[in-house]
C-alpha cells in the first residue's frame, strides 16, 4: 500500500469510528447499543464502499466484496446444515441422533434408505482425494441423471406443451365474446378494455408474435422471401420484449438505489425524517 | 468401471425421472419424493465441497503471496465469523466474553495463514507460537465464560442475534447495493442503445420509455400510458417471451435427452 492509500485507510477508520461512538451514544438507552451501532456503521461503510467502485476499483470495494463472498458462504452452510441436515435428514436417520439435536424422530421402515444420500455426500467428498477421486462421479451421475429426467418433464411440459397450447387462442370470436355486428365489434378501442376488437387484436399479437418470433430463432433456413418477411416481424416483436425489460430492470435498479440512498441519509445520518 | 457406472447411473435415473411421470402410482410418487429428498442432502455436501475448495484458494493465495493476497484473510475471517454465529448463542441476558472469543479465534487464524506463507524457520515458529497461544485463550474463553455455549442440539444457532444482524447489517447491504450499483451502467447503456437511429433502436426506445413512465403518476396523461404500458407488457412482450420460453425449453429437453442418453457427458470430466 502507498502513502496516500494508507492516509485514506486512516481517515476512513478514524470517520468509522466517530460513527461508532455517536450512533452508540445516540442508543445509550437501549440493550445492545455499542454492538447494534457497529452494524448500522458497517452497513454504512459496505454501501459506501460498493459505491465506491463507481470512481474506480479500490481497497474498500474488494474489502466488502470479499467479505461477502466470506459471509454468503458460511450464510448458506448454515443454512443448509441446519435446515436440511438437522431438520429433515437427521430425524430420519437415527433416534439417537434425533435426540442429541432435540428434533423429533420420524418413524418409517424406509428410513434406511436415508444412509444412501449420507453414504453418495460422503463420496461426493472424496473428490478432495487424488486416488479416490473417480468416486465422487456415482453421487455427481444420480444428481446430473435426476436432474436431466426431471427437466426433460417439467420443461417439456411447462416451457413447450404448455406455451403452444396458450398461443392458439381464438382468433375471431368466442363464447365471452360473441359476435355482435360490426358496429359493436369497433365500437371498443380502448386498450383497457376487454371488448371483442380489442382481444381479438391482441390474439393476433400474441398469435403472429410467437410464429414470427420462433422464425427468426429458426437457423437452418435462410431468411428470405416470405420466411425472411417473418423473421424481420420476429425482431421488431423481440425488440419490443428488450425494450421493456430494459425499461423494467433499470426501475428496478433505480428503486433498490432509492432504498440504499434512503437508508444512509435516514437511518446512518439521519437527516431525513 | 469408473466412467461406465455413472453413465448407467445417469441413465436409470433420468429414465425413471421420465417414467414416473407418466405412472401416477403412489409407489412412483414415493420414489420420486425419496428422490427429490436425496438430492438435496447430497447438494448439502457439494456445498460443503464448495467453501472447502473456496478455503483451499484462500489459503494458497495466501501462502503464495498472490497479488490482492490480504483479501483473503477477510473472505476466510467473514466465513469464519458467519460459521461461528450459526453454532452459537448466548445463554442469558449479555454476551459475556463472547466478541473477546471471536477476535481470539479470527486472530488465530490469521497467525495460522501466517505460518503457512511464512519463509524463515523463525517467522514459521513464531506465527505457531502467537497461533497455539490465541488457540489456547480461545479454548480457555470457551470453558469458563458461560454467557454463551456451542448450541448443536437445537436449531437455536440460527436464532443468534449476531447472525442475523450479519445478515441484515453485511449480506443485505452489499447485494442490495452491488444491484444499486447497476442503475448507474445501465443508465450509460440506455444512452448508448436507445439512440432512434432507426426502426428497431427506436421500438426498443419507446418500449422502454413506455415501461419506465408507467408508475409515473405526475405525467399528463398517466392513465393512458399506464394502460398502454400494461397492454405492451401483457401482448406484444408475452409474444416474444413465449417465442424464447419455447426455444429453452426445447433446448433443455434437447440437452436433457442428450445426458440421459450419454451422449453429452461434459459432466465427467477428465480421467
Amino acid at each position: 500500500m502507498n502513502r496516500t492509500t494508507l492516509i485514506v485507510v486512516a481517515i476512513v477508520a478514524a470517520l468509522f469510528a466517530v460513527s461508532w461512538i455517536a450512533h452508540a451514544v445516540s442508543m445509550s438507552g437501549q440493550k445492545d447499543n455499542v454492538v447494534d451501532a457497529f452494524m448500522l456503521t458497517m452497513a454504512a461503510f459496505l454501501t459506501l464502499a460498493i459505491f465506491s467502485f463507481l470512481y474506480r476499483d479500490n481497497p474498500f470495494y474488494k474489502f466488502a466484496e470479499h467479505l461477502f463472498v466470506g459471509v454468503s458462504a458460511a450464510f448458506w452452510m448454515c443454512q443448509g446444515f441446519w435446515s436440511t441436515i438437522v431438520g429433515n435428514l437427521i430425524p430420519r436417520l437415527s433416534e439417537g441422533l434425533s435426540g442429541f439435536f432435540q428434533v423429533p424422530y420420524q418413524a418409517s421402515s424406509w428410513n434406511f434408505a436415508y444412509w444412501i444420500p449420507v453414504i453418495l455426500g460422503l463420496m461426493l467428498l472424496m473428490r478432495l482425494t487424488k486416488d479416490y477421486g473417480w468416486l465422487s462421479r456415482w453421487p455427481l451421475a444420480l444428481i446430473v441423471g435426476t436432474t436431466a429426467g426431471l427437466n426433460f418433464v417439467r420443461y417439456l411440459r411447462s416451457d413447450f406443451i404448455v406455451q403452444v397450447s396458450a398461443t392458439f387462442m381464438p382468433l375471431l370470436s368466442n363464447e365471452s365474446h360473441p359476435w355482435e355486428g360490426f358496429g359493436a365489434f369497433l365500437s371498443n378501442l380502448n386498450l383497457a378494455a376487454t371488448g371483442q376488437l380489442v382481444t381479438i387484436v391482441a390474439n393476433w399479437v400474441i398469435f403472429l408474435g410467437v410464429i414470427c418470433g420462433i422464425i427468426y430463432f429458426f437457423f437452418s433456413k435462410e431468411h428470405t422471401g416470405i420466411f425472411g418477411r417473418a423473421s424481420r416481424v420476429g425482431i421488431w416483436i423481440l425488440m419490443i420484449t428488450f425494450g421493456a425489460g430494459f425499461g423494467y430492470t433499470v426501475m428496478g435498479r433505480i428503486s433498490l438505489l432509492v432504498g440504499r440512498i434512503t437508508f444512509l441519509f435516514k437511518d446512518w445520518l439521519q437527516i431525513i425524517s | 468401471m469408473r466412467r461406465q457406472i455413472p453413465f448407467a447411473l445417469v441413465f436409470i435415473f433420468g429414465f425413471f425421472m421420465i417414467f414416473q411421470f407418466f405412472v401416477p402410482h403412489e409407489t412412483s410418487e414415493f420414489f420420486y419424493e425419496f428422490l427429490l429428498d436425496w438430492i438435496i442432502v447430497i447438494g448439502i455436501f457439494a456445498l460443503a465441497l464448495g467453501i472447502w475448495s473456496l478455503f483451499k484458494v484462500s489459503v494458497e493465495k495466501i501462502k503464495l503471496g498472490k497479488e490482492g493476497a490480504q483479501y483473503s484473510y477477510v473472505t476466510l475471517v467473514g466465513l469464519f465469523l458467519m460459521m461461528a454465529f450459526g453454532f452459537t448463542q448466548k445463554t442469558g441476558e449479555g454476551w459475556g466474553l463472547y466478541f473477546l472469543w471471536i477476535v481470539l479465534c479470527g486472530a488465530c487464524i490469521v497467525a495460522l495463514m501466517r505460518l503457512r506463507a511464512s519463509a524463515s524457520a523463525g517467522s514459521k515458529r513464531m506465527w505457531g507460537m502467537m497461533a497455539l497461544g490465541l488457540l489456547i485463550g480461545a479454548v480457555l474463553v470457551a470453558i469458563f465464560d458461560d454467557a454463551w455455549a456451542f448450541y448443536f442440539y437445537t436449531q437455536e444457532g440460527l436464532s443468534n442475534s449476531m447472525f442475523r444482524d450479519f445478515f441484515d447489517y453485511i449480506m443485505m447491504p452489499i447485494l442490495a447495493t452491488m444491484f444499486a450499483l447497476l442503475a448507474f451502467y445501465i443508465a450509460s447503456a440506455a444512452y448508448r442503445a436507445f439512440r432512434a437511429r432507426n426502426l428497431l433502436a427506436s421500438l426498443l426506445l419507446l418500449a422502454a420509455l413506455l415501461v419506465m413512465s408507467r408508475f409515473n403518476p405526475f405525467l399528463p396523461g398517466a392513465e393512458y400510458v399506464a394502460k398502454a404500458s400494461n397492454w405492451l407488457m401483457n401482448v406484444p412482450n408475452m409474444a416474444a417471451q413465449r417465442a424464447i420460453v419455447i426455444g429453452i425449453g426445447l433446448g433443455i429437453v434437447g440437452t436433457a435427452l442428450k445426458v440421459i442418453l450419454g451422449i453429452e457427458r461434459g459432466y465427467m470430466g477428465k480421467g
